[in-house]
């Protein structure tokens, strides 16, 4: 089955994209296929790379970065509710004309229109939030 | 019958999301509290009366690493069945949509 | 992949706003989806329960916030086709409002019937 998946807070704060990253895990243990996961609101903080936790705790960024590569997870942070939070790739940043990006890997920047899209071609979508 | 899955993150004590979860989930649906949502689960409390009632209609279900995480797994009344993120998983995939009640 | 070939898949969307506007963005970034999701011509329905029938009341005058008035937004939604708007009884009456205390037309309805509606859906979009 094809899950589509909906992160609407950041991490550390809310306990939201945990159970978002175990619930993907457990989905693709069970041999289910993820066909996005979309970050909206503050969400979109699960994307920056510039995330530096103790390292005796949980990287929620990487953890998502990694299993990304792993699992090739399209993992899309909303770029209208990026762009008031402050998160960007190389190329937003450039239109903008800000000195800096801070997207992590494995993330990529796009319209809400990717959000509609997987819950049309995905068979559930599923909604962790605050 | 019902074929949404309800999920509830909230604490019942602190929150309304429960409480409007199961006024609109119909007979036969399913309920997954989930995060602080798991405090439901719990028996001899101010809510327990009404999740007791609400089994009677509609199955409820507790994310186990939620409620061991809160050391709740010793207090978890009867009727409400434990399963991990693999039974979350099941429980999606079981039913027609997802209702989160954030 | 060009128009023609394009499948379309129909899907019955269900937006549920139970947050009230302005105290947390939820409500306005709700909106925002619904505004996107209206160009993919789904069957698209919104429904108010709790706080969300907040969104919806007249008069909301938001200059002294600096933030933007939303609620002509829902005026709007016509245009977009997007017409089928349920409220929840109990949650207008709860909080002393009335249909007419509410920008656009709506549909009210008892919990059994909005429990109904979200049964027959296909994805649920919950902020």
């Amino acid at each position: 089955m094809k899950f589509g998946i909906l992160v609407n807070e950041g991490p550390y704060t809310h306990e939201a994209s945990d159970t978002a990253y175990q619930f993907v895990k457990a989905a693709l243990a069970k041999g289910h296929e993820i066909y996005r996961v979309f970050f909206y609101h503050d969400g979109v903080n699960n994307g920056t790379r510039l995330t530096v936790p103790p390292q005796d705790e949980r990287n929620v960024v990487k953890r998502w970065s990694d299993l990304a590569a792993q699992h090739k997870l399209d993992l899309v942070v909303c770029i209208a509710a990026a762009q008031r939070r402050g998160l960007m790739d190389a190329a937003e940043a450039k239109r903008n004309g800000k000195d800096a990006d801070n997207i992590a890997p494995g993330f990529r920047i796009s319209g809400l229109g990717q959000l509609i899209e997987a819950g049309i071609q995905a068979d559930r979508l599923v909604v962790f939030g605050g | 019958m019902g074929n949404v899955l309800h999920t509830v993150n909230k604490s019942p004590f602190d929150h309304r999301a429960l409480e409007t979860c199961l006024k609109f989930a119909r007979q036969g649906s399913a309920v997954l509290l989930i995060e602080d949502g798991v405090y439901a689960a719990a028996r001899d409390t101010a809510v327990s009366k009404q999740v007791q009632e609400a089994l009677k209609s509609v199955s409820i279900y507790a994310l186990k690493p939620d409620v061991e995480a809160r050391g709740m797994q010793n207090r978890v009344m009867d009727g409400v069945r434990l399963v991990d993120y693999g039974g979350f998983v099941d429980l999606v995939a079981e039913h027609n949509a997802v209702q989160s009640w954030l | 992949m060009t128009q023609e070939t394009q499948v379309r898949v129909s899907k019955k969307f269900l937006y549920v706003n139970r947050k009230a506007p302005y105290g947390t963005i939820y409500a306005l970034e709700s909106l925002e989806v619904v505004l996107i999701g209206a160009a993919f011509e789904q069957d698209v329905s919104l429904a108010f329960v709790g706080d969300g029938v907040y969104q919806l009341t007249k008069g909301q005058d938001t200059k002294g916030l600096e933030m933007k008035n939303f609620s002509p937004t829902f005026r709007a939604l016509e245009d977009y086709d997007v017409t089928k708007l349920y409220v929840e009884k109990e949650a207008l009456e709860a909080r002393g409002l009335l249909e007419a205390d509410l920008v656009v037309p709506v549909e009210v309805v008892s919990a059994q019937r909005m429990a109904e509606i979200m049964e027959a859906q296909d994805v649920i979009l919950s902020f």
